[in-house]
């Protein structure tokens, strides 16, 4: 029987008068296939000479010739040195003490170079402060191979000597000094002794100079409050290893706060010692590193943060405020203020509020809890930017009062809110002239671009804090023909010695007080004893007593001079603890600091409260763990970097809260191929526009608030895969980093590369393991730490006993046996490990859309667990409580609720790289026996061996098994670092680079374990603990990555796996790892 | 400091003794003295800065007494005193000796307090020899020797063509003798028997299908063999021996020298390189060195040798005539012998130093090398093999004590193999 009925592929079939249906009928597609394109014009085809039959003759020739040109073994060519410097031994490493200091970045590094070459900064541990790379300055060093930087001198496009640009702009120098027009030298924070020096002979030569600091990220309001209060432009030293209670309000002093470097002392106490941990409390608004750090995190929009702390100010030094406040907010402020009363000397406020009154108040109520972890004495010197200059220079520079500007590490283009003003304001100087590394947005508009070098290129001092030195020196000779901004001052000055001969001079003379300065070098940094705290300003009146906290008997062992222990004479627990008590009187006041007008006391409470007004949304600007400012954009290591929070890579966004997203109608959506996907939005401040900024929705966001971040949407100076984002800087008006904002939702999704796609645990203890202090302090560890059990012969056996082991032990206890312990209490999940790790291993970049498809190449990612409920706990609580699966207690319902985060969720980071089983899965599945295990513990991988089955990555249940999908060096589809020669120069000649089509993964660091090994061999000893390590573990400055033997008995790592807090990861699968975790505690007990 | 002083007194002391020296010698005396001693003496002393066909940091020392009494009419008795106490005769304002400082460069000559008269006499007999000239000898002896064995080779030739002459006659006179035979055959009417056809062997061998299925079996058998073999020696490059861009002769060096291999792959001590030596390390010797004295043979003369010098010269910017370096270097591009893949590690310092093992073993017999070749396959299986057969050296290195002990417990040996010692680990050197 035939049927009438008519199928029909597409609903234009059913339009009877369609002209595309009737088209298709006669053709395969609508319209005409564009042959004519590709084969060009009929006439030439014609009159061409080469016929087909000659085409195919070429062809078979080519190939031929092709592929005996390939039988042949490539010749390489060994080229040694003529004279052969004496402290280069080709295959062996030197190190250089140097300290990046690019006025976002200050941090004492050491700097690993082979045959000449910079591959890796590491940690400075001789550093007293700023001795801690974070992960853009382990990124660093790809800058200095970076193929877009300027190679010399250029005026106006074209490239000159550094000789005419010598005599050309000295000329015009003399000649505006001469006019008597005003020449401004616009700058980064140096914070160099020798280039104040410099600044101060170059305005005493020319007159009318001034000298203009910014930063891109102002700190402006707390170097105006540390001015007004202490009579000197700085920062408050905080050192929260003094610290026992720690309440922020809005600082994410964990990232980028005040310059960041805050972190490992944070993480001293943040383990628990004796049953004794400190405790966090954290009020912010976008969801921070430190606010997933934090025992209580209570998410509060800017408004109420400033109400927050001038509450916390009356309620800890007096004076009545009125404040209102959410009840919840106001209950946590109250609990907060008795904690830090509490906790006295050991309790630090901190605040992130871009206001003078709030910094005000910060400082006054540290100096009343008489905290310890505040040292007045010491101020940072790394941000010393005047929000007021830079704005006045604006104005001057619109109305033509600047003649000539010289920048040097700044970008005012880009990092301006008012760019457009600059960039008028440029127009009119008769000289501008830029220092940078870059042609970006800013030295693109100049008359001259002065080439920088890189810092691992440059000589350099810095003041990091008060009496604490550090300097910088050149690991390679400059690449280019570049000049820093300090020899160019000489050039002007007229001086004919180099810069470093300058520093020399200046630190002999004003720093060394006698001591050596090659010692200085050597070591890269300096502290310096005769700097002394040169007292409060008029204003505060402190009166401090100090005296002995007990009077104990104490056991001396050395000698005493006038009452003092020498030495290492005291035992450390018999040290004695002073108490400084401190009687503060505040005259509520004003003081005018750069013009602004600075209030304290029970005033600056009242300004503050009253200035707290919110009109709808509140934007809070914020700055990336992995870009900072953006002067790294071109960075192809910190673009791929996944933020720690959002876990988005190659991107900016605007974060929202749950609640807020519904409101605006905006969206995150996970797409087929697992991938995220997310709503436009267009974001207004003050007139200005951002279109389609993407947006994610951010647990924890505090509602009422939207967060941007900085450093991205840079146009200028990098290559076109890193020109992603927005630029935030536009809506950064007055240098507030809060700002009332519009939020419109766009049409369109963006494309997000997102590397965790699953954001909350769902209540599985055994991935990550958290308990609170309280119970971690009075319950056995079979409680909060049980080892999960199976079932022999009916009987519960735990899973570490070797009856219901399927495998034969293999004995390890001879020679090394390798581990690595992770501490989820210290790690703040800062991601230093994650570049280090990068750099050391030679991993490839795979860019935006390979990440998407969760093709990323990171060997070690930093996971982050959001809760659903408001605790794992509860989490842990609620799965357990499933009872069938449908009803109430259903775990059908109640597994689709717990993938969703709570509004203010708990956050856990756990680094997971390959965790080198002992019964590693991977290997009894590889057909050609690629993976083996050492007996050191490590599991191999031969990557010439892989043929790239990936059976291991399947079997594998950590998924840290990662695949070549392609070739990713010298490949133009991945136009990353390694596709140019500059780039590949930061390649780790020890560590092969791998090809296309075979699996990789962490190997436990072997290139370094194995040289330590041969050290010792080669000078006959044994290896001492802490001489082994891995890039993750000596990047970790925060002592949460330890690495080490564990048939050494005495080693660290050895007693932390004996410790009550360890356990392995998914420790039921029966693996036995060698990476151990230790179990989180969260001190949740409120005073 | 001390030697300086020590010095300093000695030499006022010869110059005191000077005038005395002065008045006992006499011209006669350039009659003495053993050329024999006066070389060692010569070598230990002098040929840092002279050499006698040279200038150097010193001029030429051949025939100088003869040289100096006829162009500056001074005696031995001058001689001695200068090569006492050159600053002394300089500081008296002798002309020459002034003349001679200035010529080179104002440095004065070290002055030899503890040479003797004798001594000096016998140096100055060694400068007085004729040129001798040995390389020239040699090869006219090497062409000589060529020539003989040339006519032992006409004489070879010739008993070959008679004996071959002799083969013809033989086969000529068989092939007669036969014709001869069946001519008479012919003529008495004997009928030879004829032969019957058979199958030919080749046809029967094709018809026999068990035989063809065996030779076919064996032919792709064997073809297998040979594509496996020639598969698995793609990339290996034993005895590869490419031209280098300088002749740089091992023999001559390690062999007929006897430098040892670590001072100048100095690197393999401490490096995974071994590091091929910078010019400043073959300019150390070579300053001095300017021409080749030792064996030569017709491929390899003296002014080969001393030609391949002359490009040390010009790479390294050295000015032999000034012995200045002009500054100009061009580094020598030499051509890698031994490539291992990027993705084995090996590290010099572990073999070399740790290990002990003599660079000969894996780089064969390079003291003997002209040229230098690979010696060793360098393929995993040549590395795997000496693992397994070769010992750790644990004594008296405090790292081995603890697993040495441990494991040699484990394996109930006394020695272990590098392979006991996880040394097969595909981890160690894939990385």
């Amino acid at each position: 029987m035939s049927s009438n009925k008519k199928y029909w592929k597409s609903v234009e079939e059913l339009n009877e008068n369609s002209s595309i249906v009737e088209t298709l009928k006669q053709n395969e597609f609508v319209e005409e296939i564009p042959t004519d394109e590709f084969l060009g014009d009929k006439e030439t085809l014609e009159s061409t000479s080469t016929t087909r039959r000659d085409f195919l003759k070429y062809i078979g020739f080519s190939t031929a010739a092709a592929s005996l040109a390939a039988c042949e073994g490539p010749v390489k060519k060994s080229i040694p040195y003529v004279v052969q410097p004496k402290e280069i031994i080709p295959g062996v490493a030197n190190y250089y003490a140097t300290t990046i200091a690019n006025g976002f970045d200050f941090a004492s590094v050491l700097v690993k170079t082979r045959e000449g070459r910079p591959i890796k900064i590491e940690n400075n541990s001789l550093a007293g402060t700023h001795g801690s790379a974070n992960a853009r300055v382990n990124a660093s060093v790809l800058g200095l191979y970076d193929s877009l930087r300027v190679q010399g001198p250029k005026q106006d496009d074209k490239t000159i000597s550094w000789g005419t640009f010598d005599a050309e702009t000295t000329k015009q120098l003399t000649e505006i000094a001469a006019a008597n027009k005003n020449i401004v030298l616009l700058t980064q924070t140096f914070a160099s002794p020798s280039t104040d020096k410099l600044i101060a002979e170059f305005s005493e030569k020319y007159g009318n100079v001034s000298h203009v600091v910014y930063d891109a990220v102002s700190e402006s309001a707390a170097l105006d409050a540390y001015q007004a209060k202490y009579g000197e432009r700085g920062l408050a030293d905080y050192d929260f290893s003094k610290a026992m209670t720690i309440v922020s309000v809005g600082a994410d002093f964990l990232g980028d706060w005040q310059g960041g470097g805050f972190d490992s002392g944070y993480a001293k106490n943040k383990v628990p010692n004796h049953g004794k941990m400190s405790r966090h409390i954290q009020f912010e608004a976008n969801m921070s590193l430190s606010g997933a750090n934090a025992d209580k995190r209570v998410p509060v929009t800017p408004t109420e943060q400033k109400l927050a702390l001038a509450k916390l100010y009356t309620l800890i030094v007096g004076g009545s405020v009125s404040v209102n406040l959410p009840e919840h907010i106001d209950a946590a402020v109250k609990k907060a203020a008795a904690e830090l009363k509490a906790a006295g000397s050991k309790a630090v406020v901190v605040t992130g509020l871009q206001d003078v009154n709030a910094q005000t108040l910060v400082l006054e109520i540290n100096q009343v809890l008489g905290s310890k972890a505040f040292n007045p004495s010491t101020p940072i010197k790394t941000r010393q930017g005047s929000n007021a200059q830079v704005a006045q220079l604006v104005t001057d520079m619109k109305a033509g009062k600047v003649a000539a500007i010289i920048m040097s590490g700044v970008n005012p283009i880009y990092t301006l809110p008012n760019a457009a003003d600059f960039a008028e304001g440029l127009k009119k100087t008769e000289l501008s002239i830029a220092f940078s590394l870059k042609e970006d947005e800013t030295s693109s508009l100049t008359n001259y671009i002065a080439a920088a070098p890189h810092y691992l290129e440059s000589w350099g001092d810095v003041e990091l804090k008060k009496g604490h030195f550090a300097l910088t020196q050149p690991t390679i000779r400059p690449l280019f023909d570049t000049r820093q901004f300090q020899d160019a001052l000489l050039k002007w000055t007229g001086n004919d010695v180099s810069y470093h001969d300058y520093i020399k001079n200046t630190w002999n003379s004003d720093v060394l007080g006698g001591a050596s300065f090659n010692q200085a070098l050597h070591d890269g940094v300096f502290t310096s004893v005769a700097y002394a705290y040169n007292g409060a300003s008029s204003k505060t009146v402190t009166t401090s007593e100090t005296s002995l906290k007990d009077k104990k008997e104490r056991t001396w062992v050395g000698g005493v001079i006038h009452g003092a222990a020498v030495g290492i004479g005291l035992k450390e627990e018999d040290k004695d603890e002073y108490i400084t008590t401190t009687k503060t009187s505040t005259i509520a006041g004003s003081t005018t600091v750069n013009g602004v007008n600075v209030v304290s006391g029970v005033a600056a409470a009242k300004a503050l409260a009253s200035s707290a007004k919110s009109n709808g949304l509140e934007l809070v600007l914020y700055s990336k763990t992995g870009m900072g400012d953006g002067q790294q954009a071109n960075n192809p290591w910190l673009q791929e970097f996944p933020d720690p929070i959002s876990r988005v890579s190659w991107d900016n966004y605007l974060t929202v809260s749950k609640s807020d997203a519904e409101k605006l109608g905006l969206e995150n959506v996970h797409v087929a191929t697992g991938a995220l996907d997310g709503s436009y939005a267009d974001v207004t401040v003050n007139g200005v526009t951002l279109k389609n900024v993407p947006v994610l929705i951010q647990p924890g966001q505090a509602k009422g608030s939207v967060g941007i971040s900085f450093g991205y949407g840079r146009k200028l100076g990098l290559k076109d895969e890193m020109k992603t984002g927005v630029n935030a800087y536009e809506l950064y008006n007055n240098f507030e980093t809060v700002q009332d904002v519009t939020v419109k939702a766009a049409s369109g999704m963006h494309e997000f590369a997102c590397v965790q796609l699953h954001n909350t645990l769902m209540g599985r203890g055994d991935i990550l393991k958290e308990t609170t202090l309280e119970i971690f302090n009075t319950k056995d560890k079979s409680h909060w730490n049980p080892i999960p059990v199976v079932s022999l012969n009916h009987e519960e056996t735990p899973v570490t006993s070797p009856d219901v082991d399927l495998w034969d032990e293999f004995d390890r206890s001879i020679g090394h046996h390798f581990n690595l312990s992770i501490d989820l209490n210290a790690c703040t999940g800062c991601g230093a490990c994650v570049i280090a790790c990068h750099a050391e291993n030679n991993v490839p970049v795979v860019g935006k859309e390979e990440v998407r498809r969760s093709r990323d190449m990171h060997w070690l990612r930093i996971d982050r667990y959001y809760s659903s409920d408001d605790t794992f706990e509860g989490d842990n609580e609620k799965k357990d409580g499933f009872s069938g699966l449908f009803g109430d207690n259903g775990s059908l319902g109640g597994f689709g609720e717990m993938e969703h985060p709570a509004d203010n969720p708990q956050v856990s980071f756990q680094p997971v790289m390959c965790q080198h089983c002992n019964h590693a899965p991977c290997e009894t599945v590889c057909p050609v026996a690629a993976t083996s295990h050492g007996r050191q513990g490590q599991n191999h991988m031969a990557y010439n061996r892989c043929v790239g089955t990936r059976y291991c990555a399947n079997n594998c249940p950590y998924k840290v098994r990662r695949f070549n999908w392609f070739l990713y060096n010298g490949n133009d589809e991945f136009d990353y670092h390694m596709n140019d020669d500059l780039g590949r120069m930061v390649l780790n000649p020890d560590v092969v680079v791998r090809s296309r089509g075979v699996m990789e993964k962490c190997s436990m660091c072997i290139q370094m374990t194995q040289k330590t090994i041969l050290d010792a061999k080669r000078d006959g000893r044994q290896i001492k603990d802490g001489e082994f390590q891995t890039a993750c573990s000596a990047a970790c400055s925060s002592g949460a990555m330890i690495f080490g033997d564990i048939n050494d008995k005495e080693s660290k790592v050895a007693k932390l796996k004996e410790d009550n807090r360890m356990y392995h990861l998914l420790e039921h699968v029966g693996t036995k790892p060698n990476v151990q975790y230790q179990t989180k505690v969260r001190n949740t007990k409120e005073a | 400091m001390k030697q300086v002083i020590h010095r300093k007194l000695s030499k006022n002391l010869l110059r005191s003794s000077l005038i005395i020296l002065l008045a006992f010698t006499t011209v006669l005396s350039a009659q003495e003295g053993d050329p024999a001693k006066g070389k060692s003496l010569f070598n230990a002393n002098c040929a840092a800065c002279h050499q006698l066909d040279k200038k150097m940091t010193g001029p030429a020392l051949r025939n100088v007494e003869q040289r100096l009494a006829d162009d500056e009419g001074l005696d031995r008795a001058w001689i001695h005193a200068w090569v006492r106490n050159s600053p002394g005769v300089i500081k008296s304002g002798d002309a020459y000796a002034n003349k001679v400082y200035n010529e080179f460069g104002g440095a004065a000559m070290t002055a030899f307090p503890q040479l003797s008269d004798d001594d000096i006499n016998n140096i100055l007999a060694y400068t007085a020899q004729e040129k001798a000239a040995p390389a020239q000898n040699a090869a006219v002896a090497v062409t000589g020797t060529d020539g003989g064995g040339s006519t032992s080779g006409v004489s070879n030739e010739i008993v070959l063509g008679a004996l071959a002459v002799l083969f013809i006659l033989l086969a000529l006179g068989l092939y007669l003798v036969n014709k001869t035979l069946r001519r008479f055959a012919a003529a008495q009417n004997i009928e030879l028997p004829e032969t019957a056809k058979r199958t030919p062997l080749w046809k029967a061998f094709v018809q026999n299908q068990f035989l063809m299925i065996v030779v076919a079996i064996f032919f792709l058998l064997s073809s297998a063999y040979f594509v496996y073999g020639y598969l698995s020696q793609v990339g290996v490059d034993q005895g590869y021996q490419p031209v280098q861009p300088i002749h740089f002769s091992h023999k001559v060096h390690a062999g007929d020298n006897g430098i040892d291999c670590k001072y100048c792959h100095s690197s393999a001590r401490v490096s995974k390189t071994s590091g091929i030596p910078s010019l400043n390390v073959c300019m150390n010797c070579h300053k001095s060195i300017y021409e080749y004295n030792g064996e030569t043979s017709p491929e390899y003369s003296k002014e080969f040798y001393d030609g391949e010098i002359q490009k040390l010269y010009a790479a390294a910017g050295w000015n032999d005539a000034d012995q200045k370096y002009t500054g100009e270097s061009k580094p020598v591009k030499w051509v890698r012998i031994h490539n291992l893949p990027d993705f084995a590690y090996f590290n010099h310092s572990q073999h070399v130093t740790v290990a002990g093992v003599e660079c000969q073993t894996c780089h064969g017999p390079v003291e003997e090398m002209e040229i230098m070749y690979q010696h060793a396959p360098l393929t995993m299986g040549w590395c795997i093999n000496c693992h397994r057969e070769t010992n750790v050296a644990v004594k008296d290195n405090a790292y081995y004590e603890k697993i040495h002990e441990e494991l040699s417990k484990k394996y109930g040996v006394e020695e272990l193999t590098a392979a006991q010692m996880g040394g097969l680990e595909c981890g160690k050197c894939h990385y």
